[in-house]
């Protein structure tokens, strides 16, 4: 790294991602130090529940106290956010965005299909960020909470969800390939 | 040294460096997702063409290098299995939300964390989809109140693991899974060379050497084993102050030094304790319980105690106590025995069994006749009839009883609310 001239942050060398294989033998290592560490795995969507549990208690506690599941995270005096996922959350943050700065891949833009619009694919990610974390919640843990550190831990329910989680996806893959193709 | 440790199965906040070390951990794990090219969500929606399998190629080689490495540490008793957490099975919500959480998945292009990756180095459809996690988030949060029965009751089988299921050893369980993982990976490349138009003379001939260690070290696991419970038993430490010094003791230090009998004074007064919410559990016969047991006791004969260790273990409040009786104490003992050594935190024994809660609570009940020949943990009274808990001394007036006296041996251990492994 130190050959290279001085180009701040952006507009670095674009460097190739890592072989598949690779990247599962180092994130596999990352998962069983996690475990084998803190008893715990990975995971992100808990973190989102509770930063807006966090949010609705700042502007209406009384609403919080009343809705059962708010109230487990945020009721009274608790703190939705003394919980080991909040670090994950913004650990996970600031580690992809290190590797973007490393490998010279950070830059504002959009990935998506050729055939639509930039427009058409944000609405199409902010909904499938609505439908996906209303899942993850439903089934207590996303991909990496339920299908990664449940499928490595050999915990059923996590193995039937990783399953139907495939075959959601994979049952409308077809009706929606304008999207990605 | 015993893995995990100990600081991090406590409370968060009693050790707030723990922190430091999830967010070493998040790093790794978003570094790692973004340079395997998981910010990119053509990336992974390709997945779902068959036209690149990175997603799969990942997640399993992740999935079969932990369950290798894990249960490795777990065979050789490094690592205690029982205080890692397993995400407790909800058949229904975990079926229906991963059927959901596809279509996100197809629709929206990335899944949670790996949007984090995206939107982090500047991919403008990555930050939409991690606002709209928070819009999905915060509807499940309003809309939960609907169908909270079925989202909590529905298919709740608590902690089960595969091996479990298929009643089979660990060992074996990651050997399959690895072999599956390992034709899996054959047929994901075979599938980009027919829809990927990929060359894959050009892939690394290192793979086929890594799958074979791979192999190689999912055999290791099964012939190590794991552990027996006696294992697990007499590697257990406790820890105890005594006269303002930290004491450890084994498991059998606490049975001959008394310290997990509580006084039926104690089982009775950590019902109105605020810090602690008792469970009793009967081991006896059904018979027996029928016959008479204590208020709010459950019964679970002893033969069948391994039965409900994974509902015990998944998730309890931190603060629960298990109360074990038998009509002694030989039945508790063994119960305590095989509880204690699967990783049930906080069990306790009521010291003389029932026989000794009716001497305590029941000595002026006349309808309650000593049965002099009774032998070593059976029940040392007779019964007018089977009324279970409905002689008075099964649910003592807390106001008669108010001012009991007894020393407590009761140390509530209080782990860290591990409310989801992953997501919670």
């Amino acid at each position: 790294m130190t050959t290279l001239p001085k180009k701040g942050i952006f507009n670095r060398p674009e460097k190739p991602y890592v072989h598949p294989y690779l990247g599962g033998v180092v994130l596999g290592i990352v998962l069983f130090l996690s475990l084998f560490l803190t008893g715990n795995g990975l995971g992100s969507s808990g973190a989102t529940i509770r930063l807006v549990a966090f949010a609705e208690d700042q502007v209406a506690p009384s609403h919080v106290d009343q809705t059962p599941y708010l109230l487990k995270l945020a009721g009274g005096d608790k703190d939705p956010l003394d919980d080991w996922i909040l670090p994950v959350f913004f650990g996970a943050l600031l580690g992809g965005f290190t590797s973007g700065w490393v490998f010279g891949r950070l830059k504002f833009v959009t990935t998506k299909g050729p055939n639509i619009s930039n427009r058409t694919r944000w609405l199409m990610a902010f909904l499938g960020g609505t439908i996906f974390l209303y899942g993850a919640r439903m089934a207590r843990g996303c991909t990496s909470g339920q299908a990664l550190t449940g499928g490595a831990t050999l915990a059923a329910g996590s193995w039937l969800i990783m399953f139907a989680i495939f075959a959601g996806a994979y049952a409308l893959a077809y009706f929606i390939r304008k999207l990605w193709n | 040294m015993n893995f995990p440790l100990e600081s991090f199965l406590a409370v968060s906040a009693s050790n707030p460096w723990t922190y430091v070390v999830f967010g070493l951990i998040g790093f790794a794990f978003g570094f790692t997702l973004e340079m395997s090219g998981f910010g990119d969500s053509r990336k992974l929606a390709a997945q779902f063409y068959f036209t690149e399998m990175t997603v799969l190629k990942v997640m399993f080689t992740a999935i079969v290098v932990t369950l290798v490495l894990l249960f490795g540490a777990v065979g050789l008793g490094i690592l205690d299995f029982g205080q890692v957490w397993v995400n407790p099975t909800y058949l229904a919500s975990g079926i229906l939300g991963g059927l959901i959480m596809g279509v996100g998945f197809i629709v929206g292009g990335f899944c949670p964390t790996t949007s984090l990756a995206s939107a982090s180095t500047g991919k403008i459809d990555g930050m939409f989809f991690v606002l709209g996690g928070f819009f999905g988030a915060f509807l499940f949060g309003e809309t939960e109140q609907y169908f909270t029965n079925w989202y909590n009751n529905a298919g709740y089988l608590g902690r089960l693991t595969l091996d479990q299921v298929f009643g089979i050893p660990m060992g074996v369980v990651v050997l399959l899974v690895v072999l599956m993982a390992l034709f899996m990976f054959w047929g994901a490349e075979q599938l980009e060379r027919i829809f990927g138009k990929k060359d894959l003379s050009k892939e690394p001939k290192l793979r086929i050497a890594s799958a074979a260690a791979l192999l190689a070290a999912a055999v290791f696991v099964v012939v190590i084993g794991s552990p027996s419970l006696e294992d697990k038993y007499n590697k257990l430490t406790f820890h105890r102050e005594v006269e303002g010094l930290q004491v450890t003791y084994t498991a059998d230090d606490m049975l001959a030094n008394r310290l997990v009998f509580i006084t039926p004074a104690e089982a009775f007064k950590s019902k109105y304790n605020q810090a602690m919410k008792p469970v009793y559990l009967d081991v006896r016969s059904e018979a027996d319980y029928n016959l008479y047991h204590i208020e709010d006791a459950v019964n679970v004969p002893l033969d069948r105690l391994t039965e409900v260790i994974p509902v015990l273990l998944s998730e309890p409040p931190a603060n629960t106590v298990f109360i074990l009786m038998s009509n002694d104490e030989t039945a508790a003992i063994e119960a305590w025995k095989t509880l204690v050594a699967s990783s049930v935190p906080n069990v306790y024994i009521l010291e003389g069994g029932v026989n000794n809660w009716i001497a305590f609570f029941g000595a002026d009940d006349e309808s309650l006749q000593p049965a002099p020949q009774a032998s070593d943990d059976q029940l040392k009274f007779i019964f007018p009839a089977a009324l279970g808990d409905r002689y008075e001394s099964c649910s003592p007036s807390p106001i008669e009883y108010e001012n009991l006296e007894f020393v407590s041996k009761i140390k509530l251990e209080l782990k860290r609310d591990k409310s989801g492994g992953g997501c919670g």
